[in-house]
């Protein structure tokens, strides 16, 4: 009767099957040929060339990130293919009827709503498959007030000029390896622009999906919010299962302009590889968000439950005076997944405030980490920081580890810092079981009073989503 | 209802239980009593399958099947309640959303409608006031930042929520004033119903005062050295434990 922790996790990976689509590739392998072809067959002006050139020949005299607690077999970024997209019969579909059916049954496995569901929700929905933007809706109700929601490559050519005054400058191509690569390489991505004044009418939603085998996405979003233009953009992803490890290096950018405010939240499940740790997908991003402006706002939320390597630091540079950065995480690692996630908070604006709450929960043999980093600049005057950062283990082989980096420059700044380990242990489960409750539905109901804090912060579909998420990847946690 | 033979049990391999043997019937009261560090809360924990303690040997039936065959949630769903002597506190859930999903696995178990969020706040404003707790504390944390007397509430809450048949209620009067202990005492009692049972554990004879029991067990050093009537536990009160311990000593008791 002794009930133990072992046994964890095995709800199989939900979403793996392939779709059958022809894809129109180019050979694996990188160089600053590979790097005109997809320029060249993207239609891209010079300026874009060229930022992409810079970065190949600044990426190639770096060398990778070695700092974080995650361990796996470094990439051959020559067996990537670096260009592939779904073969379109025209080059741009008017309605969804046009729609490789093959794509759609995808998608309707996926959960997508991207037909009436969508409108009845009020969400618009930019799909990207494989590198490529395939539709994208509601960009009439949209375009109305002003606001742009398209492809990066649409962005590219329809406003250039917009593109060329943001793109690298939150995330310069120089800032680190991953960056550099997808400077280089990035097929395409999500452009948000609300000019002056505008709240976006409905939420921004994009889902991800990686499906050809061995290709490796760099993703490309930038987000502008204008003076008091506001936004919630919603990121989800899911992919099919694979052997071979996939490599996923995005760049988000947020900039946010006076009073703007910006909210990114992500709900990430991604093929994390099989109980053993076979296969599962490498997730190196870099997201970060620039408080322009006077009294700006971002805020990242993210529930992190995919990959099998998570690398990602959504950050704010809190330049505005006045302005505000928050980041809401939930990490949640099983199996032999490996997450070392954080953020940065950089307050270089008088009376800036920045919010950390980061949950950790690790199951089965996992590593869990948080890596923070607040720093107050010399004239960050008044400057505030609240930090909690607390880990849950389940079960006693996986591990959860905190760093948190304090610098402080100006002595009138505030900078708190609260941390917890906690156990789902013996206890808590016996008091919900000797209520009735049964292990799994404890465990969840646990977990998700533990992540009350992030939940809150997402938007409601989003957290409905996230809760039915954690269950799922917890199922079989407790034997 | 509940019946144990030679019952041994430990914890980290010390055997802290050595041979109970206990028979509850239906509509029966029985207190086990004794000094701490005896064994009391372990027997509880033992019958409601705490994962840490090893049975390691003897047979407990719940209305004639072994207990030990079942998880602990479907001996809960079977009708044995445990009010614990330190409730555990759960941040984030919200105490009216754990008193629903008990309810509802029980009412599911039992054939009977689950309760929605707005049914079932009809049905516990009913049942709050029978321990005289304010409703503010259903959309608090289950037990996060209760004081001991209101974490005893709400075990008891528990209890008239899920309507055990079989309630082991440990240290129910610790951390509990007067007042306080006379409201639980009295919603105890009322609960109790001749096809139901109590097993209330204590060290203080003061509680039995209120929750009147037919059965008087002492329990120390992992035996049952003496059982009677309700009149021992006056005896004890007047006395204290010692005489027992030597009377069991001697040889005598039992
Ligand atoms: N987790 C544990 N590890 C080791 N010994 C324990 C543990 N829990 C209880 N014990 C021991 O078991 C004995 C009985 O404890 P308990 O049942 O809590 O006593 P009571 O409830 O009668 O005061 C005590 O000697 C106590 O020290
Ligand atoms: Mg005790």
């Amino acid at each position: 009767m002794n009930s133990t922790f072992t046994g964890v996790t095995s709800q199989e990976y939900k979403y793996g099957f392939v779709t059958d689509i022809e894809a129109d590739s180019v050979a694996p392998g990188l160089s600053e040929d590979v790097i005109r072809f997809i320029s060249a067959k993207k239609g891209e002006p010079d300026w874009l060339l060229d930022f992409r050139l810079k970065a190949y020949r600044h990426w190639l005299t770096m060398t990778e990130p070695d700092w974080a607690k995650v361990a796996y077999p470094k990439p051959d970024f020559q067996k990537i293919v670096y260009y592939s997209a779904p073969k379109a019969k025209a080059p741009k579909y008017a309605s969804m009827d046009e729609v490789d059916p093959e794509l759609k049954r995808t998608f309707e496995k996926l959960g997508v709503p991207l037909n009436e569901q969508a409108a009845l929700a009020g969400v618009a929905v930019d799909v990207v498959f494989d590198s490529v933007s395939v539709t994208t809706t509601y960009k009439e109700k949209l375009k109305a007030v002003g606001i742009i929601f398209c492809s990066f490559s649409e962005a590219v050519r329809e406003h250039p000029d917009l593109v060329k005054k943001y793109l690298g400058s939150v995330v310069p191509y120089s800032d680190n390896f991953y960056a550099a690569l997808n400077s280089a390489v990035f097929t395409d991505g999500s452009f948000v622009f609300i000019p002056k004044g505008v709240a976006c009418p409905m939420d921004l939603s994009t889902y991800f999906r990686i499906n050809n085998k061995e290709s490796g996405q760099f993703e490309r979003t930038l987000i502008v919010a204008e003076e008091g233009a506001s936004v919630s953009y919603l990121e989800g992803c899911t992919a099919p299962q694979f052997d071979t490890n996939q490599l996923h290096a995005a760049v988000v950018e947020l900039v946010a302009l006076d009073q703007a405010s910006i909210k990114y939240s992500t709900v990430q499940n991604w093929y994390a590889g099989d109980k053993d740790g076979v296969g599962g997908i490498f997730n190196f991003v870099t997201k970060r968000g620039l408080c322009k402006g006077r009294a700006s706002h971002i805020s990242w939320t993210q529930v992190e439950t995919g990959s099998a390597i998570t690398w990602k630091y959504p950050s704010c540079i809190l330049l505005g005076d006045d302005s505000i950065g928050e980041f809401y995480s939930v990490a949640l690692t099983n199996h032999k997944q490996q997450a070392d996630t954080g953020t940065k908070m950089v307050h270089i604006g008088r009376n800036t405030k920045s919010t950390i709450i980061s949950k950790g929960i690790s199951a089965g043999d996992s590593s869990n980490s948080y890596r923070g980093l607040v720093k107050v600049q010399p004239k960050a005057e008044g400057a505030r920081n609240f930090s909690q950062c607390d880990s849950m283990l389940i079960g006693q082989t996986c591990s959860a580890s905190t760093f948190p980096y304090i610098e402080v420059q100006n002595r009138s700044a505030r900078v708190e810092h609260e941390a917890t380990t906690s156990k789902i242990g013996e206890e808590q489960l016996l008091y919900f079981q000797q209520r009735g409750i049964p292990a799994e539905e404890a465990i969840s109901m646990i977990i998700n009073g533990f992540c009350k804090d992030v939940f809150r912060e997402l938007p409601m579909e989003f957290a409905v989503e996230a809760t039915k998420l954690l269950s799922l990847k917890l199922e079989g946690s407790v034997g | 209802m509940l019946s144990i033979k030679n019952l041994t049990a430990s914890i980290n391999g010390t055997p802290v239980l050595k041979g109970i043997d206990l028979e509850i019937k239906a509509g029966e009261i029985h207190a086990i009593m004794g000094p701490n560090g005896s064994g009391k809360s372990t027997l509880g924990k033992v019958l409601v399958g705490h994962p840490s303690y090893e049975v390691t040997g003897g047979e407990v039936t719940f209305d004639g099947k072994n207990l030990f065959d079942l998880e602990p949630d479907v001996r809960a769903r079977a009708g044995l309640f445990m009010g614990f002597q330190h409730p555990i506190e759960v941040p984030g859930v919200s105490n009216a959303a754990f008193l629903r999903l008990a309810y509802n696995k029980k009412a599911e178990a039992e054939g009977r409608d689950e309760l929605d969020p707005l049914e079932f706040d009809d049905f516990i404003r009913e049942k709050i006031k029978l321990v005289s707790m304010k409703e503010e504390f259903l959309d608090r944390s289950l037990n996060e930042g209760f004081s001991g007397g209101e974490k005893k509430r709400n075990e008891i809450l528990q209890m008239a929520v899920l309507e055990p048949k079989l309630a082991i209620l440990d240290e129910l009067d610790s951390g509990l004033d007067i007042d306080a202990l006379r409201v639980l005492g009295d919603a105890v009692n009322r609960l109790m119903r001749p096809e139901r049972a109590l097993l209330v554990i204590t060290h203080f004879p003061r509680i039995l005062e209120t929750i009147r029991p037919q059965f008087v067990h002492v329990l120390s050093g992992g035996r049952i050295l003496k059982s009677a009537g309700p009149e021992l536990a006056v005896e004890l009160e007047e006395r204290g434990y010692d005489w027992v311990l030597e009377e069991a000593a001697a040889g005598g008791s039992r």
